[in-house]
């Protein structure tokens, strides 16, 4: 791996060292195979190629906007007015439209979106987010000295990660992160010269976080690295449950509860020391602006002389992309009822009829099995392969799923994330399908995974 | 060797990642969902306390200790604190603060160009596309950006190296500006503004340990992102030192100097070079960037040409020369061999688009293993923000002499830049009458870095302080005419000398005075200690 002639050498602390099981490395590589024949393949039918679909629908990624679900005219109209603000002058856009641009204009310097922020955010931003986490958590105060907005939450995590992740010749700094996980926060640990330490959620009891297996999992790290943060998803991705709850209230009446409010009534002297750090992001929910870039960290108990190097960390990225600062705000602070586009601002993304629908379907067919999608915009069936297909994959060099995965795009046109590559439990196969999109996509995309798969299974029984 | 964990009380952070929430938007009463960690609610019931943080400056990554970015340091803190006090109605001998600290056009009151923000207001909400006050060139541009995103939607992520067509275009400018030499689309990497794309370079190339750990060669004074990257990679600063007297010019010898010493502590890879320079100004004479790029071959270095000032030229003789033009015309030998990648930013020259992020770099001769790499590592943030993208497209694709926005375009460029000129002009010409002020032409970028000479007295007095002389100096000239300037030990200069760093960005009439009100502080300054 390394070049002679090349000045260039990527080595990760990581690779210096041999990892066992439970420890995994930067240079896996991802499913490179399907992302280029994805790209391929889309050139192709570009060109006319013939095919048994017309385009590849891709929903491999958590993208409301990209598979087609249009964007709320009001943030789109505010952005609009805010970049120009002639749009201003004259009455074609609602009052309140006008009026949000208006003083969020006030707030940028120069009134120009053009202008550099404050490192945290635009104050006024800063102090909406606030706002709406307090409301949120009935009331739990929240502090806007202790919100960094940043382009997307990703680079949120990044910063104080590497705040608790020391690189060292003698040990490893560990985070322990649910299996399946996001893949990119895999990534940022491992690329931040951390190791992850990984805790399985339990998949046929809806893929619950237990306890036990949080104990056991620090237990597997004594000795080989010194473990140093929790990371929970919730609701998770890619499994899209929470929290487990201890009533027998059915999952579709769950309702989401942050970890600061919890700790918060969790009273002293745990909701004064237990440090805590929660992202959010302006990719999803119900504004879903991925392109736009914005996302937030909360520190709840981080000490403040800590907190000044967390200052110093993210001013210089200088500050977040502005565009993204303002898609937080009109999450945070949507049209109320009496605005004018207010109605509009209310037509959920998603309704509960589609989630039932993918729960149907996906555990009516042989092969394949789900849990309760309880949030989060993915489903993450379970595919129950049989062996001709299991050694077939080792032939080509795959994974199980990645090799599923790839036979269903080209046969069907359909890109979903293979399992592989948010790590799974050993022998056990699944894929991940975004399922915020237009409910027409949705038939048609259920309809071809079901023809698809009852023709794989039948090849391969 | 693994360290063993000693500790009895396991203490953790969590990291909470929220995404949506389920359909139900309606805020109902909460149950609660109760977390309980045996060894937690052990130590809470036994009535131990749970005493002592995780993370503290003790048990943090040691590495950030040493990150300092002057640019958004304590002084531009004390100065925002001071306009919340002016706000809540204080009497101070001013009524505002002139933040001189950052490259910022727009917070100066610079007007965005027209044509690029119509294009934006387009792209955000494409309904706009039907109003006719728009012009057509302006609809087309916006139509083919929407055509290129996902769901044709500017809300969608993009691939993340960027939006494919917004790299051939830029791929199509570089070319057209380096006189025809090839630029390769894949090897455009779109990136949030160009600090991401100069972070993510450093972090390819730093690694090894001990003598083996990766040297950075960067000039003094320099851009404290540079220096504020390499303490938190860990890498080794190797400080080349830019020659004052000659106009802030680069030296060979002093290159050569500098990579021979760090020879000994450490493995020098790479060489930084901003040009044009920032805080200096000056402009690589096409001669001295060749005599760069043989010394970069010769000592076997990366070479990272920061080059977002390219528009901003002033000075009479001085042009822009990219070091990729360079590099291929000084043929094959070294052309197919140096490995370099050059940075551009919709930041600065005419545009001054900070907050939108935008921004680029080109890697030239990197080995096809490392850009594997290098995909990996750009999506882990997913992707740049699409709206700098956009304006990025905008920026390698401006109207043309046959469309309709053309005239206004290059009207608000011409005026702009040349507002630019005219002040970096004037700053030179003022700061060089006050006595004690020393200021070199301000050949290009946005900045003046004028040297200051301090009063043994003030010196001491800054000791006494525990501050260094020239943050003494410029904390002093914020307190007394709230002028922000940001100290000249924030970007590195020779021991001995204090500097202090200026934009010539406020407007022509409150520069006029900005410079007035620090000659006459000056003068006060310099009495008072003497």
């Amino acid at each position: 791996k390394w070049s002679e002639r090349k000045v260039t050498i990527f080595t990760p602390m990581s690779d210096q060292q041999e990892t066992g099981p439970t420890m995994r490395r930067l240079s896996q590589l991802e499913s490179v195979v399907l992302w280029n024949r994805a790209r391929q393949i889309k050139r192709e039918l570009k060109q006319g190629v013939k095919k048994p679909y017309r385009e590849v629908i891709d929903i491999s990624w958590g993208d409301p906007q990209g598979g087609g679900i249009k964007p709320l005219s009001f943030v789109r109209q505010v952005l609009a007015a805010c970049h120009y603000p002639q749009l201003l002058n004259s009455d074609k856009l609602p009052e309140d439209v006008r009026q949000r641009a208006e003083r969020l204009l006030k707030e940028c310097a120069g009134r120009s979106t053009g202008s550099y922020t404050a490192t945290q955010g635009i104050p006024y931003i800063v102090k909406g987010i606030s706002e709406f986490i307090t409301r949120r958590d009935g009331g739990v105060p929240s502090f806007p000295n202790n919100i960094y907005i940043s382009s997307g939450s990703q680079w949120s995590l990044q910063v104080p990660t590497s705040l608790i992740l020391i690189i060292s010749s003698f040990f490893f700094t560990g985070v322990l992160t649910p299996v399946p996980c996001y893949d990119k926060v895999n990534m940022s640990i491992r690329e931040l010269g951390g190791v992850t330490i990984p805790y399985y959620l339990h998949e046929d009891q809806g893929w619950e976080l237990q306890i036990e297996e949080l104990n056991r999992a620090l237990e597997s790290a004594k000795g080989v690295c010194n473990p140093v943060a929790l990371y929970v998803m919730n609701p998770g991705n890619p499994t899209g449950s929470l929290p487990q709850r201890r009533s027998s209230f059915s999952w579709l009446m769950s309702e989401f509860v942050s970890y600061k409010k919890v700790l918060a009534e969790m009273g002293p002297p745990i909701s004064e020391t237990v440090e805590l750090a929660s992202f959010h992001s302006a990719s999803k929910g119900l504004i879903g602006e991925c392109g736009l870039r914005g996302g937030y960290v909360e520190l709840v108990n981080v000490d403040p002389a800590v907190m000044e190097y967390i200052y110093k960390l993210f001013s210089t990225d200088s500050c977040a992309s502005v565009p993204g600062q303002i898609a937080l705000n009109l999450m945070t602070h949507p049209p109320q009822p009496g605005d004018p586009s207010y109605s509009l601002y209310n037509e959920v993304i998603m309704t509960i009829t589609q989630l039932m629908r993918v729960f149907e379907v996906l555990n009516s067919v042989p092969g394949f099995s789900c849990q309760p999608v309880e949030g989060g915009g993915f489903a993450f069936p379970r595919l129950h392969l049989p062996l001709n297909a299991i050694h077939k994959a080792k032939e080509a060099g795959m994974q199980p799923d990645e090799f599923y995965c790839v036979r269903l795009l080209e046969e069907s046109g359909l890109l979903v994330n293979p399992g592989w590559n948010f790590e799974q439990k050993e022998g056990t196969s699944h894929f991940r399908m975004n399922i915020m999109i237009k409910e027409e996509t949705l038939e048609g995309v259920l309809r071809r995974l079901v023809s698809f798969h009852t023709k794989f299974m039948k090849e391969f029984s | 060797m693994c360290k063993k964990n000693k500790t009895k009380q396991k203490k953790i952070i969590i990291i909470t990642k929220r995404t949506t929430k389920p359909m139900n938007t309606q805020e109902n009463s909460c149950r609660i969902a109760i977390l309980h960690t045996s060894n937690m609610s052990q130590e809470a019931v036994n009535g131990v306390p749970c005493r002592g943080k995780v993370l503290t400056l003790d048990t943090m990554n040691p590495n950030v200790k040493r990150v300092e970015y002057a640019v958004r340091g304590p002084i531009v803190q004390r100065a925002v604190q001071i306009e919340k006090e002016l706000r809540e109605g204080a009497k101070k001998p001013f009524t505002e603060v002139i933040k001189a600290n950052i490259g910022d056009a727009h917070a100066m009151g610079q007007k965005p160009v027209t044509f690029l923000r119509q294009v934006l207001a387009l792209c955000s909400y494409p309904e706009l596309l039907e109003d006719n006050k728009f012009p057509e060139d302006a609809k087309k541009r916006a139509r083919r950006i929407l055509g290129a995103c996902g769901g044709q939607s500017i809300g969608a992520y993009s691939a993340s190296q960027g939006i494919e067509c917004v790299r051939q275009d830029v791929a199509r400018y570089i070319e057209k500006r380096d006189g025809g030499i090839p630029s390769n689309p894949d090897n455009i990497y779109l990136s949030t503004g160009a600090s991401d794309a100069i972070v993510t370079m450093l972090k390819l190339l730093v690694c090894g340990e001990g003598r083996g750990r990766t040297g950075v060669m960067i000039s003094i004074p320099q851009y404290p992102l540079y220096s504020a990257a390499l303490a938190d990679l860990g890498a080794v600063q190797i400080n080349y030192y830019l020659d004052e007297d000659k106009c802030w010019s680069l030296d060979i010898k002093e290159l050569r100097r500098a990579v021979t010493e760090a020879r000994q502590h450490c493995n020098p890879r790479v060489l930084c070079i901003i040009n044009p320079g920032n805080p200096t100004g000056q402009v690589q004479s096409r001669q001295c960037i060749e005599d760069v790029i043989r010394f970069a071959k010769e000592e076997h270095l990366f070479l990272m040409a920061d080059e977002v000032y390219q528009d901003n030229v002033y000075a009479e003789g001085c042009a822009f020369h990219s070091f990729k033009k360079v590099l291929f015309e000084m043929g094959p030998e070294y052309s197919s061999t140096v490995e370099m990648a050059s940075f551009h930013s919709t930041s600065k020259c005419y545009m001054g688009e900070c907050g939108f992020r935008g921004g680029y770099m080109e890697v030239i001769n990197l080995d096809p293993e490392v850009k594997a790499q290098l995909i990996k590592l750009v999506s882990v943030r997913l992707c740049p923000p699409v709206p700098g993208q956009a304006l990025l497209d905008l920026v390698v694709n401006p109207p043309q002499p046959d469309e309709p926005s053309h005239t206004t375009f290059m009207k608000e460029r011409t005026a702009v830049l040349a507002a630019l000129a005219e002040k970096a002009r004037l700053t030179e010409q003022v700061f060089n009458t006050v006595p004690g002020i020393t200021c070199n032409p301000v050949q290009g970028a946005m900045y003046t870095f004028p040297r200051i000479t301090l009063p043994q007295k003030a010196i001491d007095k800054a000791k006494e302080a525990g501050q260094v002389p020239d943050m003494f100096y410029c904390m002093r000239l914020l307190e007394e005419e709230g002028i922000c300037l940001v100290p000249g030990s924030g970007f590195g200069q020779r021991e001995g000398t204090f500097h202090f760093r200026m934009t010539i960005l406020p407007p022509t009439e409150k520069l006029k005075i900005v410079l007035q009100k620090i000659r006459d502080f000056h003068q006060r300054f310099t009495q008072e200690f003497s």
